[in-house]
């Protein structure tokens, strides 16, 4: 008696599932249409114009600008600074992250709250905020400014938070329990540490890895007050790109800005791929 | 017991270094001689200007980007279609471009002359580079993924039960989405428009590229702090700064505020 009643309403549900879920076709293609406009006007058109302007010097063009020894020496002290930053983070972000996960403390959720300041406060003012510390009028009699060290401090404010809040919920799934019965075996600090806490916690760290190297790569803001932006001293790769289109060279600003842009590709890519790596107990 | 104590005196010693302690000393810098600097600094009619161009790009930025944003975010999630992934990429590329890249695209763009549209609104007298559009174009970009991407992890957990129901009952899609959908998701979407508005308001790189940054008419908060500091200006610097700086913190409050409620819709 039951049954033909369940089926007759499932029928008309799974219709209706089909048609919420799917949307109609029209409102589909309307809003689709919305979202493709903007990001052509936003988005696609000026990286095309930008990927046009570096291929109109041509691949001969491109490499005599991209291997012209300022460019080099920009690129190099842009890349060597980002990968020491994102290594300095990726240690003591995991530590941060441990801290505020594992241990108890009075105001651990204002220090909780306070890592994300270097998302909430822009860049330039972080880069004053570093100046007067660390600059010529230092309290603490540490003068870093306009040096390459003032860059790694630069990066590592700006950098800070993608690490803590990439390990952060993965440390808060892990179970202690695996902790414990490792340790009940006799395994000691260092090793729950290396073969149960760290393997669980890689690939948090990895995409925080990831995320702030792509951060540094592109920082200006609070480089440009701090490093003094000296030619094959002290001039990272998008101040190098500023200085040229400032100056008239929107060619050389193209090619080294086309380096940029294809590591931002790469590292995108690479965020997805963590993230399907992540996800492949819960899609299996 | 030793060990926790090491590892929490390295947390937050390395927070201090990099963080705190800095962000007292402007502060401090700020108000070493009174109030009175402060406020003659920020009265400066430049920097009022600053301000104001700096809230005119918000202002447009923000909206744009929360509708864009929440349509985006349901077009990811509930519909079907080709391309799917690569929009989910282009929304991230402005999060992973530098921003002056960003400002150098537009510039190629708008460039007056040399630029795709440069001649042309060039002949019919309209000035993108140099002047406001270029900001709020420069500003939007680098704002666009912050609501998607807020949006789209609640959308997915949300599911569309409640919608489904209230098909059945006969509610229209705009009933739906404005009863059911947008409830659900304000939180989010609330989160989403703080951090685009951070993002916003504390742009740099950019808009120094296209704003040409011209005193009174074409500079914002962020590149008139530059400014200052290139010229010495002190005072005035810390004072934008600290103005920034206050906005900063609001913005944390409200991240603070904000998110435990986003896992209890």
């Amino acid at each position: 008696m039951e049954a033909p009643a369940i089926s007759t309403v499932a029928a008309p549900a799974a219709r209706l599932s089909r048609k919420v879920g799917a949307g109609g076709r029209a409102s589909t293609a309307l809003s689709l249409g919305v979202i493709s406009t903007f990001l052509t006007i936003v988005v696609v058109l000026p990286l095309a114009a930008l990927v046009w302007e570096s291929k109109k010097s041509g691949s001969h063009g491109f490499w005599h600008i991209v291997s012209s020894p300022e460019a080099v020496a920009a690129l190099k002290l842009t890349f060597g600074a980002a990968v020491v930053v994102v290594l300095i983070n990726a240690v003591l972000g995991t530590i941060t992250a441990w801290v505020l996960v594992r241990d108890d403390f009075r105001g651990k959720a204002l220090v909780n709250a306070v890592i994300d300041l270097p998302f909430a406060l822009p860049t330039i003012v972080a880069g004053l905020t570093l100046l007067t510390l660390y600059g010529p009028r230092s309290p603490v009699g540490v003068h870093a400014a306009f040096t390459r060290a003032a860059i790694v401090l630069a990066l590592c404010f700006v950098t800070l938070p993608f690490v803590v809040r990439t390990v952060q919920p993965v440390l808060h799934e892990l179970d202690v329990e695996m902790e414990e019965a490792a340790r009940s075996l006799g395994a000691g600090q260092f090793a729950v540490f290396r073969r149960i806490v760290l393997p669980n916690l890689l690939p948090g760290i990895l995409s925080g890895v990831v995320l702030a190297l792509a951060r540094a790569l592109g920082e200006i803001g609070s480089v440009v007050v701090l490093s003094g932006n000296i030619p094959y001293h002290t001039e990272v790769a998008s101040v190098f790109i500023f200085n040229q289109i400032e100056t008239g060279y929107p060619d050389y600003a193209a090619a080294v800005a086309i380096v940029l842009l294809a590591a931002a590709f790469v590292l995108l890519l690479a965020v997805g791929g963590l993230r399907f790596f992540a996800t492949r107990h819960e899609r299996a | 017991m030793l060990r926790r104590l090491g590892l929490r005196a390295v947390a937050l010693g390395y927070l201090v270094v990099i963080l705190l302690a800095p962000l007292g000393m402007v502060f401090y810098r700020t108000f070493e001689k009174g109030l009175h600097p402060v406020w003659q600094a920020l009265s400066d009619p430049d920097t009022l200007h600053a301000f104001q161009v700096t809230l005119i790009a918000t202002g447009i930025a923000v909206p744009l980007n929360t509708v864009f944003g929440v349509l985006c975010a349901l077009a990811i999630v509930r519909r079907r279609f080709p391309g799917k992934g690569l929009l989910n990429a282009f929304i991230d590329l402005p999060l992973a471009v530098s921003p002056v890249v960003i400002g150098l695209c537009l510039f190629l763009l708008y460039a007056p002359r040399t630029g795709w549209f440069g001649s042309w609104l060039s002949a019919h007298g309209i000035r993108v580079l140099f002047a406001l559009p270029a900001i709020v174009l420069a500003t939007v970009f680098v704002s666009v993924p912050f609501v998607a991407r807020e949006v789209i992890p609640t959308l997915r957990e949300l599911g569309n039960e409640q919608e489904q129901a209230a098909a059945t009952l006969g509610a229209t899609r705009w009933q739906r989405f404005w009863r059911i959908t947008l409830p659900s998701i304000r939180w989010a979407v609330i989160y989403g428009v703080v951090l685009t508005t951070a993002r916003c308001l504390g742009e740099y790189g950019a808009v120094a590229v296209v704003s040409g940054n011209i005193q009174g008419q074409t500079e914002t908060a962020t590149t008139r702090v530059q400014e200052l500091t290139q010229n010495f200006q002190t005072a005035g610097a810390f004072a934008v700064s600290l103005v920034l700086a206050a906005i900063a913190i609001l913005v944390l409050v409200a991240m603070t505020v904000i998110r435990p409620r986003e896992g209890a819709v």
